[in-house]
This record gives C-alpha cells, structure tokens and sequence, in this order.
C-alpha cells in the first residue's frame, strides 16, 4: 500500500542489472541485480544478509518471511525490483544494538521454540508480524497464525508457548512487536545479551 | 558446592546466536562461490542414449559442465557400499554422474558449474539427454514379482535375504491354541530436514589443502570419503559440518556425489564451488524411508501370551543400497519391543525398485517394526476380547529379567541384549497419564454427541547409542574458557548446550564458560556420527571421560602447587580448592597455565602462576616421560553393545462419522531414556519426533505413480505438518539409568517418531471398528475402508 | 528453483500498462501479488518472456461498496479485502471465504483478483465469484469487456484473459435481502487447497422459507461447479431442512477426480457432507437476518 509511484514506465531487459534499493532495518541497501532476482536472493546474496533462510522456494514452509512495510511476506515469492523503495524488516533488525534479544526471540528461548534454528527466522517474523495484528491471541488464534510455516525439529509445542509469552510481553508495552528492541541503558532485566 | 548441571534444565546457548539470525549454515558461506545445478533424470529406468550440451553452452554465467566421460577414473568408479553385510549378495550402488543407465528419478546425470544458480538452472535446462526408457519397477512386491529387473545383472530384484530365530516359531505356533495370520504396509516417507542438502569447498592452492563445509551428519567420513576419491592425504582435507538445519537421518547418508564433485570441480578450476539443494531435488535426489510389506503369524495362549511369532517382509530399498541392511535389520530385532519372546522368526528380501533409494529416517526401521508387533498385540486383544493392555502386560519381560539377551544379532554386529528397563511401571505411568481406565466414559459421552472417539496405544524398545565409539577432548585455556570438540555434528539437538553440563560438572566450572565445537574435522578427527540416537551416549560419554582425565591433572597440578594431598581438594566455582577451606585455591585457568612450562607473561595468570612455582629438578626433564604441556586429555567411549531405550505413546482420536477427517485429541508419552542431560532437550526430542510421527501416520506419504514419478514432490502436496495439525502433547519422564555408561543415559533422539503409526492406527481401529492395517491412512482411504466394511456387513 | 530470465515493466498507471501489454502481446504476463505465479516461474513452470509489475500502478487498489455490489480492484490483497469492514459486511461470504485461503502471510501479498484470475479449481474466491453471479472486469488497449464467471473462468488454472488484457476488478453481487451464506471445505492440512469445498447461499421468503438456493463447489470439477438447489429445497422451512435431495442432485452434477490426497467417489461423498452442513448454516443465517 506505501509502494512508491513514478511516472514512467519502469523497465528491465532480462539480463539487465538494474539498481534496487530497500531500506532493511532502517539502513539503505542497495544492489544492482536482474529483475528474476528473488528478495530471498537478493538478502542473502547480493546484501549477504544470511539470517533470512530458503526451504522450499514455492511459498509453503515460511522460513523465507520477512516484514514488508510492517507486514509479514515470503521473500521467495517477491522480487527484488518489484518492491524497490521499501522498508523490510529481517531477523537481523529484531535484536537490540547490544544484542539483548527481542521479546519474541527472547520468548522463543525460553520456551525451547527452537531446535536446529533453520524455520525460526521465519517463525520469529511471522510471530512479530501476528502479534501485531493480534495483540492478545487465544491459542487456537496462535496455532492458525503459525500455521504457514514448517518446523521439522520441534513439534510446535514450544513455538506456540513462545508465542503466547511474546503477547503477554507486549501487552502494556509501547513496545511494537514489529521493530528493533530497545534496551534502557541501565535496564536489567537479565535478558541474554551474549552467546 | 556448584550445583549440578547434568539434569538441569540449562537454557540453550545456541538460542541467542540462532534467533539473532547468526546462524552459519552451508549456504550462507562461500557468497563469492561458484554455484552448481545438476541435470536430473526424469525417469525412473532408462539408458542414456545422447547427451547434447551445445544450447547450455550458450549460457550467460556458464563456467564449466561435467558429465561421466568427463570425470578422472577414480570418480569413474561407483560410491562405496558403506555398511557391507554378509547376506548381501547383490550389492549396487551409484555413480557420482550416471553412467549410461539411470535407476531413479533424480538420479545425478551432469554436473553444471555457473557464476550463480540461476545462471545454473538456466544451463540445465538446456542440457538435451537423450533417453530410452527401460520398465520401472515401483513397489516392493513388483520388485520381488521381478518381472522386470532394477539392475540387468540382477534379475531376481533380491539384494539380501536375512533369517533370524529365536527357539522354534513355525512349531510353537502350529502347537498354539489361537493362531493369527495377516499383512500390514508402511509407505514411504523422508526426514525433510527444513535445509536441504548442501555442500561448500575451498581449495587452497597455495596451501594444496581442502575445506569442505557439508551439511552432514558425519563430517569425519565425508573428510575420508573426500581424500579417498579426490587422491589427496587426509592430512590435506578438512571437513566442518557448520549449524546444519536438520538431518533425521538423511544426511548420515555419504558420501552424497555431490560431496565428491564440489570439491573436485573446486580442485581443478581453483575457485570455490558451492552446492546448495533445492526443495525440488531434495524430494527425489536425497533418500527416503518406511516402506515395508509386512506379514505376520502368530500363536498365542488364552491369555494373550505370545507363543510363537513369525514375521516375513520386504524392505523396499530403492535403486541402490549403499547404506546396506541397517534399516531391515532393525526392524527385524527391534521389533520385538518389550515382551519377552521366546519363538521368534524373521525374514526379510530387501528388494531393488526404480525409485530414490533408502537409508535411515529418524527411527531407522523401528516405526515398521512397532506397527507390526503392536498391530499384532491388539489382534490378539481383539481376538480374545481382552484390553489391549492386559496383553501386553502378559507378555511384558519383567524388570527383574533385565538384562535379557535374545539371541539376535542387532545392527552393530553385537548382542540384541535389553540393558535396563521398567515396562510395567511405563505402563502404569502411561495409563494414568491418558486415563485409560477412564476413555470408556468419554467415549460413551461423545458417542450420545454423535461423536466417534477411539484410543489406541503402542510401546517401543529403542536400541540407542550404538558403537563403535565417539571421542571427546577437553582444554582449559590459560584464559579459563574451557574447549570442548568431539567429532559428530549436531542438526539441532543442543549439543553445544548438553555437552557442556557435562564439562562443567566435571571440571566445576560455569556452563557458561566451556565452548563447546562438534563436527569440525580440525578440532576432532575421529568420529563415527550423529545418528542411531547415540550423540549424547556415546559423545556425551567421551566428553566426561575426557574431563575426568582433566580433572585429575588439575587435582594433581595443584596438589603439588599448594602442597595439598589431592584427595582433599575439589573443583568448584572455577578453581581447584580445599575442601572445606575454600581460601586456600588456585583458579583453574592459573591451572592451566602451570600445565605448560613455557609461560611467557603474556597475562594475569602467567604472572600467578609463577607464584607456585616449585624449583624444577634440573636432573629431570621439564615435561615428564608420562606428561604433555596442556590442561587437556582426549578420551574416547566405545561400549560393548548398545543401550536401550523404551517408551510407550497412547493416543485419543476423533474420528468424523460423515467425512472420516480424523483428529487427534489426545496424545501422552511415556519416555525413559536413562539419566536426562537436560530435561528440556529431552522434551524438545520427543515432541518433535512425535509430529513426525504424526506427519507419518496421518499426511506424509511419498507417492510414487507406476512409472516411478513421485507425484508428491513439493511442499505443496508432501503434506508436513503445520502447527495446526499437531497435537498437544503430555509427557512423562521415567529415569531408568543405564548401567553401561558411566552418566547412565540412554539415548533420545528418535524415540518420538517410533510409536506414532501403531498407536494412531490403533485408536483409528478403536474409534471405527475398523481393522487399520496400512499406515498412513487418509481420510478418504478410512471412507473407503468404512464404506466396504458397511456393505460387507449389510 | 530459480526463474528464468524475464524482462521486467513496472507501469505507473492503467494506461501505461495496457499499452506495455498491447506491446508485449502473448509474450507479457501480469504479476499482481504473485503468491500463485512465482511458484510457477521459480519451478520453471511457466516461463514468460515479460512480466508486467502492478506494484507501481498509481491506483487500482480500491474496494468500493455500494447498495448492489463490491467492487475490488486489482490490486487488493486478500487480507486487505478479509478485514474491510464495510465489504465484508455487504458480502459476509467474502469473509468466510477468505478465512479458507492459505495462510495470513500469503494473504498479505496474493490479491483478490489474482487468484480469481489464476482460476485454480479449488481455489475459494472463483467459486465465491460463480455462486454471486459476480463479473470480472477487463481493460485492453483497444477497449474494456466485462466477463460473467461462466465466461471467464474456462478451465483448471485457465482464465479467459486474452493477450494484451488486464483483468482491473472484480465485481461480486450483494444478495437480495433474505439471504444468508456459508462456506464449508476439508483440506487435508489447514490452508491447503481444500479436497472439496461448497459456497451456499440460501434466500428465505417472509415465512421463513427457502424461496431460493444455491451452491458452488470447489475441488470437484474443472471449474467451480454451480448447482442450483432451488428446486430441491424450495418451499422447506429454513429451520427443518432437509437437504438430501440437494445433496443427491449435487453429488450427481459434480464431476471430482482421484489424485494423490483423495479418491473422487470420497470428493464427492464429501461434497455431500459438506453441502447439507453448509445449506443448515446458510438457513438458519438468513432466519436470523441475513443478509448473506
């Protein structure tokens, strides 16, 4: 809904490198790539920015999603030039400066919502991207909103309890659920901030 | 007194790094890498008659393409049979690039090397191959009709043809009071990890040295494999499995061909070359597991005590067998699961068919085996008119009878021997757990609703940790951080975590200060791997042996630092200090420290550690005859035989009376895998091999056409499970230790999934009346049952 | 499972996009939200010579809802259309069937429109479409056409969108006041593509009685498969149906095949199931009120 308008046409040649630049996490990026380049590609690639993963490439398991203007996408189904000019974030924009785990993260460490850790970005994004929309969730709510994406290793258990904490988390806090965590300097809350 | 972290719920320290999308899996290595595409078979069975490269070489992005004629002799020659087994008398295995006949779809034919994948895919899709198609033959009966033959020289189909007993099956049955006799099926399935196959390597020409990084389950061996076919030393190869997204088994496959090609392609054009799978190729280029045709007979008493059984089936091993008869030789012991047996007789053709091949899945056999030995418990029950659970309480050994050797041979060549075990408390914690006793009362509720509710249950004897062995080796660094590596790699299961809870404990140091490195061929060269739910057993064994061995350099370092008898010193809170008189200490890392004599201050526990130094005997020499520089010792574990573990699942489903859509409602587990290195890993296992084993039973099935076209190869219609369609599940944890390792575990990795289709077709049964005897079963083949069931009747 | 090389329009308004399509005539193809197109080109599926971006078009994302109809343009998402307050209202159907497509993060990028446009059978929207006797809207260079979703949706993922075409909006029809609705599906994993579904709407006369009744089945036939119920239901009090004719007549219409998920006599057995379940909701909605 905030795509940026011209007014030309613009176009690409196949094979033509175009310049497209998004704003990840706040910071412009830009590449030059042709216009089959997938965002997924694009992140991890031509950004190097590895924290977004690729499992399936046809749109079912989740582990590619990342927030496009606040809203949670699959960026194996999105070019890159088709959403020049936008902000996303990625997992990578979660974590506070000082690495102090976002509430969601946080949440699914406490809870063993992660085991190999391939589907979790994906998971952590769609749960920010849910909670947003639904600030105090039910659990069947939890279960159909984390519903799009495949975990192998952990039988969802502690995702959804992960979930449900993350809400409980926000509520009350001025916090929104879909940007960078910030940490008081002289809060201690005990969180992680190393590994 | 530290207190202990073996048993302790330790938050994760791989969590933080994970969820901050700092995780290092193959394919976020190597960006400036060349990429590579492999051109597939289409087919299932077909000679190779023309491979046309011309429109490839058009290709934008193309750097090189290799097919068979084009690869040194020595990767002319077919990947190794990894596990060969006397009874294999037709053994086949693949070629890294088909040579002139492919035997599956997506079967390797050549190999395209571009500046990146999509430069790759472009290529491959230009590649014209020339086929003549041969018949397929799909399906493990097809494959022993052997109208057809897989292999030309192999015209029976048969690849192996085993036979255990125990005492005389065939008579005790014929003598039996109740006789049964039936067929039950287990269709495909594969692990499908969420990160698909992926291999990365660098050749330093300078150095003459390669780097791997694969996402494997046994770095050592791919290290080997590597050297072996690419002609190098073992010294000049390294291997490293970096965070890998999850293996289940597939990935103790190896070596893949394309751990062999990369880094050969890598070698010769002197650029790195990286491999990374994609979905679509994972479902028919990397192996699969489950199918079996199963037939049963069996003699029981009027107690439903199981006389004689005798068990016949075919193992569906797919086009090759590489991995030899691991997965039919589990199921044909660990079938048995915990009743005492005293006729037993097993037999199994594993059988070649046009199709990807087979090698372990999480659960390695045992899935079949349950389903057979629990399916036919309950005909038993249901013949006699008795609870399911009486029968297997009847036919229960007893924990007094454990150890209890069977006489079989299990799938390390060693005794099929039960180590420990309490299966009528399992039971009893099991049936209260799902309020067996109290299912009739909430069926009969459901029943006045309309509603079809059923309760099913299965057990499971699991052989974990199997040898030959694993190493660890433990360093404390001058600077205190102690250096754990043992050599298996880890897909998830927390190892940097459970592996240092057993460190600490040893060395009485903070968890949070051991490191702990797996599956990286330059800290720890020898390993067998991670599979057979033998990481923790068998690694977690070594490691504390390891530490132990550097705990008592520490005690005897510091025994003559502080003049101190060692028996009264202790290791706690990152020293090594007097009991009782915790002042008089020396930190371990001044410890450490004191290990080397050469101790240039380059720190703080230098310039200590000179403190306590003793005046040197300047007739002996500075290190001692039995001594080395270091606070470090290398141990390995290699036990005698494996550890087994056992659990049983019970499962309440619902059951659509109009559309047959079946729910679980319910599911409860009762697990005992020994001493628990971390409860909350444990748990995490279970439930996660439980929605695999609900994936198995109620959506996951690969289905293959008779052309041998899997049709099902996308996430699209290889129906994984979502949140949404597993189960809420209660656990309980029974701690029966194992008395053959020193931390009394057992181990835990696969026991999740084993159950999961024998008690779901159970409670199915239960719920319809219907005998469930194929697994996975979907709604619209319960319709069909339901339906012919109502018309044979009426 | 990458693409093939495509080139790349990003027109900035309707016209600039109707003449890029007259130019590139059968080699262009739209990509609108493209959750059901990447798939296809990532597989190699489909591999268009051009793609014509929408993402950039200054307009053609309006929902409009008037007295007669809800208008969505060709740009809505899904989840856009899901929680408009005032359209889903009007069509309370749009809803329920929108609650049946995939999942929240495809909805946020796959339109409306789109999917109606990529014409899967099993697809919710293209039967919601057939069932309201709704119309899609087509504009071209040469000219604008409008097509009844008869006309349009022609095959298993096969609209009839001409060379050179852009399908704009998507017009679905309010119902007459009496009527309530329902959608009912069975898919073998929540979000999937359903085994078989049914869209109902049932219209009651001032007694209370079914005056009119009509379904529109998903998975079971090339298309949506409309059966018009009236006959079979007429005249039955909305609070005692008894939809067994109905069912019969669409379990006979319907024309479901076996694949891999599910065999066609189960697909059509279910279809049942699921009609006399929908046909009872959509009763007893338009008893308490309707509309729809």
């Amino acid at each position: 809904m905030t795509a940026t308008h011209g007014t030309t046409t613009r176009t690409a040649a196949a094979h033509e490198r175009v310049e497209v630049t998004l704003t990840v996490n706040g910071t412009p990026r830009t590449a030059s790539v042709a216009p089959r380049r997938l965002l997924s590609d694009f992140l991890r690639h031509d950004l190097e920015m590895t924290g977004t993963h690729v499992g399936c490439e046809h749109g079912v398991c989740g582990a590619c999603t990342v927030l496009l203007d606040g809203a949670p996408i699959r960026s194996c189904l999105t070019f890159a030039i088709s959403v020049d000019g936008r902000e996303l974030t990625t997992v990578e924009g979660l974590a506070a400066d000082d690495g102090t785990l976002h509430p969601v993260q946080q949440a699914f460490r406490d809870h063993h919502g992660l085991q190999c850790g391939f589907c979790t970005p994906g998971f952590v994004m769609s749960a920010c991207g849910f909670l947003a929309e639904n600030p105090d969730p039910d659990e069947d709510q939890i279960r159909e909103g984390m519903a799009g994406n495949l975990c192998r290793c952990t039988g969802y258990a502690g995702i959804l309890d992960a979930v449900k904490q993350a809400a409980g988390a926000f509520a009350g806090s001025a916090t929104h659920p879909c940007e960078q965590h910030r940490v008081d300097a002289d809060a201690t809350d005990g969180h992680d901030r190393e590994a | 007194m530290t207190t202990k972290l073996v048993g302790a719920p330790v938050a994760r320290s791989e969590d933080p790094r994970l969820l901050r999308g700092e995780g290092r899996y193959v394919d976020d290595l190597g960006q400036d890498a060349y990429e590579v595409a492999v051109v597939r078979s289409p087919h299932a069975h077909a000679r190779i008659e023309r491979i046309d490269l011309d429109a490839a070489l058009e290709v934008d992005g193309l750097i090189s393409i290799y097919i068979f004629e084009d690869l040194p002799q020595r990767l002319q020659e077919p990947l190794p049979l990894l596990i060969p087994h006397p009874a294999i008398s037709h053994g086949r295995t693949q070629y890294v690039l088909a040579n002139g006949e492919v035997n599956h779809v997506g079967e390797a034919i050549a190999l395209v090397v571009a500046e990146d994948r999509y430069a790759a895919e472009d290529a491959v899709e230009r590649i014209l191959v020339e086929y003549e198609p041969l018949p397929a033959v799909v399906g493990p009966e097809l494959a022993r009709d052997a109208e057809h033959a897989v292999h030309d020289d192999i015209p029976s189909n048969v690849a192996a043809h085993l036979e255990q007993t125990i005492g005389d099956a065939p008579s005790a049955i014929a003598d039996a009071p109740h006789r049964l006799s039936f067929r039950l099926d287990i269709e495909r399935s594969a692990s499908t990890p969420m990160e698909t196959r992926g291999t990365y390597a660098r050749w330093d020409a300078d150095d003459q040295r390669l780097r791997l990084y694969s996402s494997t389950q046994a770095p050592t061996s791919v290290r080997a494999a590597v050297a072996a076919y690419l002609e190098l030393d073992l010294a000049q190869v390294e291997c490293i499995a970096p965070d890998i997204g999850g293996g289940f088994g597939v990935k103790i496959m190896h070596p893949w061909p394309e751990e062999i090609l990369v880094p050969w392609v890598a070698k010769v054009l002197g650029h790195d070359v990286k491999f990374t799978e994609d979905r679509r190729e994972h479902f028919v280029s990397a192996n699969h597991e489950r199918s079996q045709v199963q037939w049963i007979e069996v003699g029981f008493d009027d107690d439903g005590r199981i006389l004689g059984l005798d068990v016949e089936f075919v193992h569906d091993h797919g086009a090759y067998i590489p991995y030899g008869l691991i997965v039919p030789i589990i199921t044909s012991t660990q079938l048995i699961g915990p009743y005492k047996l005293e006729n037993y007789r097993v037999t199994f053709d594993s059988v070649y068919t046009n199709t990807t091949p087979v090698t372990p899945y999480r659960g390695a056999g045992r899935p079949q085996g349950c389903f057979a030995m629990e399916r036919t418990i309950d005909r038993v029950a249901a013949h006699l008119g008795k609870d399911r659970t009486e029968v297997r309480a009847v036919n229960f050994l007893q924990p007094e009878e454990l150890p209890y050797d069977f006489g079989l041979m299990f799938q390390d060549g060693r005794a099929y021997r039960y180590d420990s075990g309490d299966f009528p408390g399992s039971l009893a914690a099991l049936k209260e757990l799902v309020d067996w006793d109290g299912f009739a009362q909430r069926r009969a509720a459901a029943q006045a609703e309309g509603r079809l509710l059923g309760i099913g249950m299965a057990a499971y004897v699991e052989g974990t940790g199997v040898g030959p062995y694993e190493g660890g080796h433990v360093l404390v660094e001058p600077n205190g951080t102690v250096q754990v590596s043992t050599g298996l790699s880890t897909q998830g299961q927390g190892h940097q975590t459970s592996f240092a809870q057993i460190a600490a404990d040893e060395l009485g140091v903070d968890v949070a200060d051991v490191k702990v490195v797996t599956g990286d061929t330059r800290r720890f060269p020898y390993a067998v791997g991670t599979f057979a739910s033998r990481a923790a057993v068998m690694s977690g064994n070594a490691i504390h042996l390891a530490a132990r061995k550097v705990r008592e350099k520490a005690l005897r370092i510091a025994s003559e630092a502080l003049e101190v008898d060692a028996q009264d010193l202790e290791l706690a809170e990152g020293q090594v200090r007097v009991k009782g008189s915790p002042d008089t200490a020396i930190d371990l890392n001044v410890v450490a420290t004191m290990s080397n004599p050469l101790r240039y201050a380059f720190d703080e526990a230098a310039r200590i550690a000179t403190q306590f130094a003793q005046p040197g005997d300047p007739d002996a020499p500075p290190v001692a005859d039995d001594d080395a520089p270091g606070l470090e010792a290398t141990d390995y574990y290699s036990p005698t035989q494996s550890t087994f573990a056992n659990g049983m699942h019970a499962v309440e489903v619902e059951v659509d009376p109009d559309t047959s859509d079946i729910t679980v409602q319910r599911y409860a587990v009762v697990h005992d895998c020994g001493t628990l290195l971390n409860p909350t890993i444990v748990k995490g296992q279970v439930l996660g091999g439980v929605a695999q084993g609900v994936g198995g039973a109620l959506y996951e099935r690969m289905a293959y056409d008779e052309h041998g076209q899997l049709q099902n190869a996308s996430f699209m219609d290889f129906l994984m499970p979502y949140a949404t369609e597993v189960p809420s599940v209660d656990i309980d944890h029974l701690e029966t230790p194992s008395p053959l390792n020193p931390l009394g575990i057992k181990g835990a990795g696969e026991a999740g999934v084993i159950p999961g289709s024998a008690a779901i077709a159970a409670a199915i049964e239960d719920a319809t009346g219907i005998t469930i005897d194929a697994m996975p079963i979907t709604p619209s083949q319960l319709h069909d049952r339901r339906l012919a069931a109502a018309s044979s009747t009426s | 499972m990458k693409p093939s090389a495509f080139a790349y329009h990003a027109p900035h308004s309707l016209e600039a996009a109707l003449d890029t399509l007259a130019e590139l005539g059968e080699d262009g193809k739209v990509l609108a939200g493209g959750q059901s197109l990447v798939p296809l080109l990532n597989m190699r599926l489909a591999a268009p010579a051009a793609l014509v971006d929408l993402a950039r078009i200054d307009g053609l994302d309006t929902v409009e809802v008037t007295d007669r109809e809800v208008r969505v343009d060709a740009r809505v998402t899904h989840e856009r259309l899901r929680t408009h307050v005032a359209a889903t209202d009007a069509i309370p159907l749009l809803r329920e069937a929108l609650d049946w497509v995939a999942h929240p993060v495809i909805r946020n990028r796959g339109t409306a429109l789109g999917s109606i446009v990529h014409a899967d059978p099993a697809g919710e929207l293209p039967a919601v479409l057939a069932l309201l006797g709704g119309h899609v809207e087509l504009a071209s260079a040469p000219g604008r056409r409008t097509a009844t979703a008869d006309d349009y949706l022609v095959g298993p993922l096969e609209s009839d969108t001409r060379p050179g075409e852009l399908a704009t909006a998507v017009v679905f029809p309010r119902p007459e006041p009496g009527t309530g609705s329902a959608f009912d599906e069975l898919a073998r994993r929540h979000g999937d593509y359903a085994l078989a579904g049914v869209g109902v709407t049932v219209t009651l006369d001032d007694d209370r009685k079914v005056r009119r009744a009509d379904a529109a089945f998903i998975g079971v036939g090339a298309t949506p498969i409309q059966v018009p119920l009236t006959d079979a239901l007429a005249g039955q009090a909305s609070d005692a149906l008894e939809p067994d004719d109905a069912i019969d007549l669409a379990r006979s219409t319907i024309d479901p095949e076996d694949d891999i998920h599910a065999t066609a006599r189960y697909r059509r057995h279910l279809a049942g199931v699921l009609l006399g379940r929908a046909l009872q909701t959509a009763a007893a909605r338009a008893a308490a009120g309707g509309t729809a």
